[in-house]
């Protein structure tokens, strides 16, 4: 299970990091929700994986470990902000200079007739 | 700590001009000096305590667990300096009123002066090295400001950025030498640091701290060979040379000499550095003053030369050397600000600084005359004056010292040398100015200035005569007290009386000023001697090597950043691998010795679908409907994967904020293009490629390598207390409202500063509208469908419902404010999505702004209610109550807290939501698309 949590964790992060790189604005912002679903996870995971373990006082004898719950709660609803920030920006770029470039301006790529096939 | 309240009057001084700014300029003067004053009488008021004691102190806990602290200490040698530095102040105060002319702001002038008086009494002052360094680096910037006073002159930008740069520079040097000494001694604590000089000296790292050390000191009190900027910072208004550059900041360099005598001094290297750059410094001002034909710079130089005198003196290392060294402070401070408010007189009223336009004044001011010869006298070091008393006893204990062997001999011979120039740039001030026939070409006729301009002069000359005739009924106390601060406590024996007998110092001074007045009579010679080398402009070399050095660093900038985020992103990516990489190679093996979870098909059919999700985002990216959709199945698995293990708060807020995400972002993409274009080259993608699957290998096998190894959570303490002390059974909210508190708090105010930030990007946007998809296709007509709007407004009070329960279930189980903020959020934004805003508008008449106020307003306060009970800021309180019909229940001040979380994330969420879907309706601007 350990092993298949850690792919999935390996997957988010690099489709996230990948769109990060992209040259628009919304795909960058695709990637950082996708990237912060993998840190989350990541975070989620330094309290180790248990199943069926009590969530609440009382309800069991094994505890799920709550403080890195904790953590990422807040990173849910702090991501939430964040990616609502990014992408009113991006609005506002777009608005501002024209175009949804992260560098806010497109670059003149000039494709080599090998580089267009 | 009626200490703090020295540099505190002046700081709170430098408030004074700026409102007394429209009183007129003389009610402004006395305004401002009414401060220093009152400083003044403090410094003077504590001189009983430091006769009994050696100091005395005063301290601030500043941060106690770093050990820093704020801390004043006042002895001998920071008392001379404090009436030095107030003193003079008040009487450049005094000048400057009618130095400057009617154009220049004079408020704008005292302010900074005041800010530099208030860093130097820090220098001064300051209990701990770092403080002291603090300060050191506010005298360069007020200094700065106070060189470029004139900023419209070219030469008082580049006077103010030399000066910044060569003393800045100086100042890292002395950090690094501080932070040093720190390590050695163990404390920055000037009295430990003072108590320690044995370990100090003996150490390994003496030798590079010193030169750190004196770096620092030299650069500031302009010692050869980084004299240059001195002359340059006369650019600035000459009141300000008066203060800053001869009687004050220029002695700082001095004073942290002084001051580290006891620590640093009295080893052969220290001899070396200290005595020998301030011989050269000596000679060398001494040498080019005699050229000048500006008469600030004459004094520049001579300043120059001063110094180096007194850091000469301080690198003899004798004790009689130090009192001597401590003795010519004052004297030069004295004569020297009284010679720059005479220059700046003579300027004021002639309109020129040219010696060789300036002739003959005598018959115009002979009084400002008088005053200035008396001064330039003294300078020159003739009897009856205070500088003819410490140059005396510096040619005496240039006569003590052996430290070059057998030709220990030059040191003296090169002393009277200087004295020679000394006497004759003395000699050619006077004779030049004030006599030499009539005065050529001058903007205006001179004659005397006001006669309040004339006080400050009479003071300063008063006081070089009366130093002079009766030197210890005047300044022998005072002087003994700094003296025997600077040597640690033991004070030689010492005469401060005019007439010594017929010895060798006598007749080096005669030599001297015999030799001074030849030299200047005969100064055509010298002068076509001095020709014949090509000038050197210290401006220039500065500037060059400046701008060589910009042109580097924008090289190597270029090179790590050209614009392009993509580029740069790249390449912090590289380094995040780089430096993670090299540590998981460390490791010997993945997999650590915990029990690992049996797979299962649940599990793995999640994984599948997780990962086809993110994947299927990647392929479709340029597809943006697509990828969003994509997107959402991601997020639905990720709150499924919390769900499975054993976190449903989290499953909780995960599945909401989805929603609202998805949103979010489908309200986006109506304003941005559906498709990205197809522009990455072929390279680039293959670059990502690469580097997002290192990246994720790496997350991935970190995670592997840590979930599969045990350790050691500290969450047992929550799991322990939580319901004794937060009174709750939900650990995860316990925590977040009660033992993290603080933290949840600043969460909340960053959730509404983001949300009202976007609230003012969205005010005067200006975006295309577009009327139908990217095929062409057309919106659908029917915008509020009828079937939605009927069945939310019915599932609304159920929402709503929903999230009083999750809300107050909160502490005990699954759930609270995020959560049930959250629920709020959506249901109420269903409504929007059903009725359309402006229906919406018409009905529900929270203002979101103030609804994000008072929640992160109600947080705080709860957190502050503890303050009352005289317990810590957000100590929470809870206990049981008994009500008929409804049984036991439990109140908690947690719940209040809880609440203005409640309210922040409703307010933060339908403020973004509400605001962005308003942009859709007939009340938004619509311009063209430009691209």
């Amino acid at each position: 299970m350990e092993a298949l949590y850690a792919f999935c964790v390996g997957v988010l992060t690099a489709s996230g990091v990948f769109l990060l790189l992209r040259g628009r604005t919304f795909p960058v912002v695709v990637g950082l929700t996708l990237l912060s679903y993998g840190v989350n996870l990541f975070l989620f995971a330094t309290g180790r994986l248990n199943v069926s373990d009590a969530a609440v006082l009382g309800a069991g004898s094994n505890h799920s470990d709550p403080l890195p719950q904790a953590l990422v709660l807040t990173a849910i609803v702090i991501g939430f902000a964040m990616t609502a920030f990014v992408v009113i920006l991006a609005m506002r770029a777009r608005g501002d200079l024209g175009n949804d470039h992260v560098d806010g301006r497109v670059p003149e790529i000039v494709l080599d007739s090998e580089e267009r096939n | 700590m009626t200490l703090m309240w020295i540099p505190l009057l002046p700081l709170l001084g430098a408030l004074v001009p700026i409102l007394a700014a429209g009183l007129g300029r003389t009610a402004c003067a006395w305004a401002t000096a009414v401060l220093p004053a009152l400083a003044l009488a403090l410094t003077l008021s504590l001189i009983p305590q430091i006769e009994g004691s050696s100091s005395i102190q005063a301290q601030i806990d500043w941060i106690p667990a770093l050990d820093l602290s704020i801390s004043f200490r006042l002895d001998g040698l920071a008392l001379l300096f404090s009436i030095l530095i107030l003193g003079i102040g008040l009487l450049v105060i005094l000048y400057a009123r009618y130095y400057l002319s009617a154009q220049d702001s004079l408020p704008r002038l005292y302010a900074y002066l005041m800010l530099f008086m208030t860093a130097m009494l820090g220098i001064v002052l300051s209990g701990n090295l770092l403080q002291l360094w603090m300060f050191w680096e506010l005298t360069s910037i007020s200094s700065f400001l106070l060189i470029s006073y004139w900023g419209y002159k070219s030469e008082a930008r580049r006077g103010a950025r030399m000066a910044v740069t060569v003393t800045g520079a100086g100042g890292l040097a002395l950090l690094g030498g501080i932070l040093l000494l720190g390590k050695i001694t163990g404390s920055y604590e000037l009295d430990v640091i003072l108590a320690s000089g044995d370990l100090i000296r003996s150490h390994a790292w003496y030798p590079v701290t010193l030169v750190l050390v004196l770096l620092g000191a030299f650069t500031k009190s302009a010692q050869f060979p980084f004299h240059f900027w001195l002359p340059h910072a006369m650019a600035a208004p000459t009141p300000v040379s008066a203060y800053l550059h001869s009687a004050t900041m220029v002695k700082a360099g001095l004073f942290l000499m002084a001051r580290l005598y006891p620590a640093l001094a009295s080893t052969d290297l220290w001899f070396v550095l200290v005595s020998l750059t301030g011989l050269a410094t000596l000679l060398v001002g001494a040498y080019f003053a005699l050229f000048k034909h500006d008469l600030k710079g004459l004094l520049a130089y001579s300043t120059v030369s001063h110094l180096g005198l007194i850091t000469l003196l301080f690198g003899l290392g004798t004790k009689l050397a130090a009192v001597a060294a401590v003795f010519h402070i004052i004297n030069h401070a004295t004569f020297k600000a009284s010679l720059f408010m005479a220059a700046g007189i003579i300027d004021h009223e002639c309109g020129s600084r040219d010696m060789r336009r300036i002739n003959g004044l005598w018959k115009y001011m002979p009084y400002t005359a008088v005053l200035a010869m008396v001064a330039a006298l003294a300078m020159a070091g003739v009897p009856l004056l205070n500088g003819f008393l410490s140059k005396e006893m510096f040619f005496a204990e240039t006569l003590q010292q052996d430290f070059l062997g057998s030709l220990s001999w030059i040191i003296p011979v090169l002393a009277t040398l200087a004295g020679i120039f000394s006497v004759a740039y003395s000699v050619r001030f006077i004779h030049d100015v004030f006599f030499n026939g009539e005065p050529i070409n001058l903007p205006k006729t001179p004659h005397e200035p006001p006669r309040y301009m004339k006080v400050p002069v009479e003071i300063l000359v008063g006081l070089c005569l009366l130093v002079g005739i009766f030197p210890s009924l005047v300044v022998g106390p005072l002087l003994a007290l700094a003296s025997s601060a600077v040597l640690g406590g033991e004070l030689p024996e010492y005469s401060l009386a005019i007439w010594h007998g017929f010895n060798t110092p006598l007749i080096m001074s005669l030599v001297a000023m015999t030799g001074g007045l030849l030299v200047y009579f005969n100064r055509r010679h010298i002068y076509a001697f001095q020709k014949q080398f090509p000038e050197f402009n210290a401006n220039e070399a500065f500037e060059r090597v400046v701008r060589r050095l910009l042109a580097a660093a924008s090289w190597v900038l270029e090179r790590l950043d050209n614009g392009s985020l993509q580029r740069y992103l790249v390449l912090m990516l590289l380094l995040w691998v780089l430096v993670v990489g090299q540590s998981m190679l460390h490791l010997v093996q993945l997999a650590g010795d915990r029990a690992q979870l049996p797979l299962d098909g649940v599990s793995m059919a999640m994984a599948l679908l997780l990962c086809a999700g993110a994947l299927a985002t990647v392929i479709y990216n340029r597809n943006r409907v697509v990828a969003l959709l994509m997107l959402s199945v991601v997020g639905l698995m990720v709150s499924l994967v919390f769900a499975r293990f054993s976190a449903p708060d989290l499953a909780l807020t995960q599945l909401v904020v989805e929603v609202v995400t998805l949103i979010l972002l489908m309200l986006a993409l109506f304003f941005l293009p559906q498709r990205t274009p197809r522009e990455s080259r072929p390279s680039h993608i293959l670059r990502d490629l690469s580097l997002s699957i290192v990246i994720g290998g790496l997350m991935g096998s970190i995670s592997y390598a840590m979930m599969t190894r045990s350790f050691n959570p500290i969450s047992d303490f929550f799991l322990q207390n939580s319901k004794t002390g937060g009174g709750g059974d939900n650990v995860v909210n316990v925590i977040l409202v009660d033992f993290r508190g603080f933290d949840t708090l600043g969460e909340i105010t960053v959730l509404g500063i983001a949300a009202l930030g976007i609230y003012n990007l969205l005010a005067g946007l200006r975006l295309f509208m577009p009327s139908g998809d990217a095929d062409g296709r057309s919106w659908a007509h029917d915008r509020h469908p009828l079937v939605l709007a009927t069945i939310s407004q019915s599932v609304l009070p159920l929402a709503l419902l929903v999230s009083v329960f999750i809300f107050l279930r909160g502490h005990n189980m699954p759930g609270g404010g995020f959560i049930a903020g959250l629920v709020t959020a959506v249901a109420l934004i269903l409504q929007y999505v059903a009725q359309g805003v402006d229906w919406m508008k018409a009905r529900v008449r929270v203002v979101y702004p103030r609804l994000i106020a008072c929640g992160v307003l109600l947080s705080t306060l709860t957190g502050a209610a503890s303050l009352l009970f005289g317990r810590p800021f957000l100590t929470s309180w809870f206990d049981h109550f008994h009500l008929p019909l409804v049984g036991d229940f439990e109140l908690a001040s947690a719940m209040t807290f809880d609440l203005g979380v409640y309210m922040t994330v409703v307010g933060s969420t339908l403020l973004i939501l509400a605001n962005l879907g308003q942009m859709t309706t007939s009340e938004r601007p619509v311009t063209k698309e430009q691209d």
